[in-house]
């Protein structure tokens, strides 16, 4: 597709080499930061990540090359099968690295030997662990729409300025149609993915909730602050019961409060109440902008909106926002744990003198910041220049037009301007 | 539970496969490194451009062999990795810091203009430069052993840091650059090939100065080493290892002048090949040197087996479609850029 040919040749590619980095990293993080987390839990994740190396980061690295260079080495078809061989790495890659993260929440499959060291007892428990397909659904939708509110910002962006107008009509209408069926159905797997944590970590979902006694008929706290002192939340909008009836699918169901835990065993509550209100919140906002968009759509209107451009423009990080507010709600809700009901963070961490940690922190937030500063800014000048305008809309790769625009906007969205 | 501990000696097998990753990843990131230890020195624009559009379609996947070795020194070996890492920290951390710089630029450098064209030309350099020495440093600590007391690293922050490993990441910044520029010369033609050749000469000069140098001083170093290479009969058998890198290193020169392209490449490939045999001959069989042997490390055999079962499969497979890569990207570099 022209949109793609010109991402990877005409204007340079977005920048992959930032992800390969920080994959680099993580293989190496493990030790250096948790070295007795390493030792006694590498029996059972070693396996899996040594499968996610295998399956995945070499498949992506290698085709990568052809992917982003191979435009005059190889044919029109090996080139698009090499792309797709990209796209099938990232997702395997996902698979491997969720399952790993699933099983420190969610830990089965293995048992207890001498010392603190975990034996791998059976390898589907532990790979396919309770929470890993929730995760893993969850995660990988949340990519889908992140990448898709960029496209829709984007593709808004220009429409606004009136430029590229044809390939701004195929970007924000493929991003809406991802909008209006994805967004909803993501806000079903959140909830799914919810009441999962309510079954195997029920402290983390008192905090999502803000909840402190137990007792039926909660309320849904809307806002307000939660005081670990006071063991309260503070100055809280409530609904009344609604609490209750997402939790137990039923209003006057049990809720447990975060006083049924002695305080060692709660995870930090604002970060996991506030991480859980900006997530929950973005995800209504994007299935509302779908909404939008499809009653735009339907009235016409969709690609000379005005207020709906500004929104898309608007909603461009969204997707990143949530998804890290979303890793915060589910790591920081699974402390003081490292592996849930196994091992605590404090007895994982490296032998390793305050200072170093200090300045390893430091150098990488350092270079994180310069280098995704950088990233961010190329990008951003990537999208002013816009697609190369002399090419072809379809046609690349024998496709005469992007599969998806057909259903949606391929009457309106093609047609040049 | 399924485990091949009955039919094969794992920890032997699986020590064979991190060596191999390990080594793998020495010569194949040890070439795109060089080009960027050598990089600021090209006589123009157009040879930098052409020496970073000859690496540019290799270094991610040469870099995943760094991941396999990280990731499946974990899976095989947990306790090493774990006492390994904090051990070597810093230097691990600063290698890191460097391999993020120069991937980066590999892909800003060709979006920049100007001023800051230049600033990640020096990122490239400066991160190659460091992972470089980096690695060695980190290979000259482990030869003169870490501290462990129980199943952790008991030493200091700054153990790692002394002259012998010093040297070692010298001597490793002259090994790349030697593959880098022989690489160059295989990949390139022209001014830049004319260039990559003084350059391959000078790196031969150093890389067979360290060699003898770090020769003469393991013995001195640990009197481990000094038996095991210098008495007989193991002398005998062993001679062949630095003979033959020796010789290589010769005829490395010798078709440096005779306008040879591609064989430089391949026997300084074989040059890497006898130090690193050698150098693990004398580790042998350690892992966390000389506290921590492969057998002590290994993980339990029902998790060695779990990852052997697929590493069988897809190890050629991954050889077989990065050499396909290669071959995509056969012959000369054109001058392009690419990104």
């Amino acid at each position: 597709m022209a949109l793609h040919r010109s991402a990877t040749r005409d204007r340079g590619p977005p920048p992959f080499g930032m992800g390969v980095v920080s994959g680099v990293v993580l293989s190496f993080q493990f030790g250096t930061n948790w070295s007795v987390f390493s030792d006694r839990a590498g029996n059972v994740l070693g396996p899996l990540l040594g499968y996610e190396v295998l399956t995945a980061f070499f498949l992506e690295a290698s085709f990568l090359g052809v992917m982003l260079f191979g435009w005059n080495r190889v044919g029109p078809r090996t080139h698009y099968a090499a792309t797709l061989i990209v796209a099938a790495g990232t997702l395997i890659s996902a698979f491997w690295i969720l399952s790993a993260n699933s099983w420190m929440h969610t830990p089965r499959g293995f048992r207890v030997g001498e010392g603190g060291l975990l034996y791998p007892e059976n390898w589907l428990k532990v790979v396919f662990n309770p929470s890993f397909p929730y995760r893993f659904v969850h995660m990988v939708v949340a990519a889908y729409l992140t990448t898709a509110f960029v496209a829709a910002g984007i593709g808004a962006f220009y429409l606004w300025r009136g430029r590229h107008e044809r390939h701004a009509r195929v970007m924000l209408g493929m991003a809406m149609i991802m909008a209006v069926f994805v967004a909803p159905l993501q806000v079903l797997f959140g909830d799914l993915h919810g009441l999962n944590t309510l079954e195997h970590q029920p402290a983390k979902v008192s905090a999502m909730e803000g909840i402190w006694e137990t007792r039926r008929g909660a309320p849904l706290k809307l806002v307000g602050w939660p005081d670990e002192k006071a063991e309260a939340t503070l100055y809280a909008v409530e609904i009344p019961k609604l609490s209750s009836l997402i939790l137990t699918h039923s209003w006057d169901g049990e809720v447990k409060g975060l006083k049924e835990w002695p305080r060692e065993e709660r995870p930090p509550v604002a970060w996991v109440f506030w991480g859980f209100r900006v997530m929950v919140g973005l995800g209504f906002l994007m299935a509302f902008t779908g909404a939008a968009g499809a009653l735009l759509f339907l009235a016409g209107r969709l690609f000379n909106t005005r207020w709906f451009q500004y929104l898309c423009m608007a909603m461009t990080p969204a997707g990143f926002v949530a998804v890290l507010a979303g890793w915060v709600v589910t790591e920081v809700g699974r402390q003081p744990y490292m592996i849930h009901g196994v091992m605590r963070t404090s007895e994982a961490a490296s032998p390793v003198p305050a200072g170093s940690i200090a300045f390893s922190l430091a150098a990488f937030l350092f270079v994180y910041v310069f280098v995704f500063g950088a990233g961010s800014y190329y990008i951003l000048r990537l999208i002013g220049k816009g697609p190369a305008s002399t090419e072809p809309p379809y046609g690349a790769h024998g496709l005469k037009k992007p599969p998806l625009v057909l259903s949606g906007t391929g009457d309106r969205g093609g047609r040049d301007v | 539970m399924f485990s091949l501990e009955r039919v094969l000696d794992l920890p032997l097998v699986w020590h064979g496969l991190i060596g191999t990753a390990i080594f793998l990843y020495v010569v194949l990131d040890g070439f795109d490194l060089g080009v960027g230890i050598l990089f600021p020195f090209a006589p123009s624009e157009t040879c930098r451009n052409r020496m970073m559009n000859s690496v540019a379609p290799f270094w991610d996947g040469n870099e995943t062999w760094l991941v396999l070795g990280g990731g499946g020194l974990l899976a095989a070996f947990p306790l090493a990795y774990s006492v390994l890492m904090p051990a070597l920290y810093l230097p691990v951390i600063l290698m890191l810091l460097g391999l993020i710089f120069r991937g980066v630029a590999f892909e800003f450098r060709f979006k920049a203009e100007g001023r800051s064209r230049a600033l990640w030309d020096r990122a490239f350099h400066v991160g190659s430069l460091t992972a470089a020495f980096m690695q060695g440093a980190i290979l000259g600590a482990a030869v003169k052993g870490i501290r462990v007391e129980g199943r952790a690293f008991a030493g200091g922050p700054l153990d790692w840091l002394n002259a012998y490993s010093v040297m070692v990441g010298i001597a490793l910044v002259c090994g790349y650059a030697l593959l880098g520029a022989t690489w160059v010369v295989m990949k390139t033609d022209g001014i830049t090939r004319d260039w990559a050749r003084k350059a391959a000469r000078s790196a031969v000069c150093g890389v067979g100065l360290f060699l003898l140098a770090v020769t003469v001083w393991m013995p001195i170093l640990s009197e481990r080493a000094r038996i095991l290479w210098f008495s007989l009969p193991n002398a005998l058998f062993l001679a062949p290892l630095p003979l033959g890198a020796g010789l290589l290193l010769l005829l490395v020169w010798r078709d440096l002048r005779s306008g040879r392209e591609v064989r430089p490449f391949l026997a300084s490939l074989g040059v890497f090949a006898s130090a690193y045999l050698g150098l693990g001959i004398t580790l042998w069989p350690w892992l966390v040197p000389y506290e921590i042997t492969f057998r002590q490390a290994a993980a339990s055999p029902e998790s060695q087996s779990a990852l052997l079962v697929g590493t069988v499969f897809l190890l050629p497979l991954i050889l077989g479609y990065m050499a396909y890569v290669h071959w995509v990207f056969r012959g000369k570099t054109s001058e392009e850029p690419a990104y």
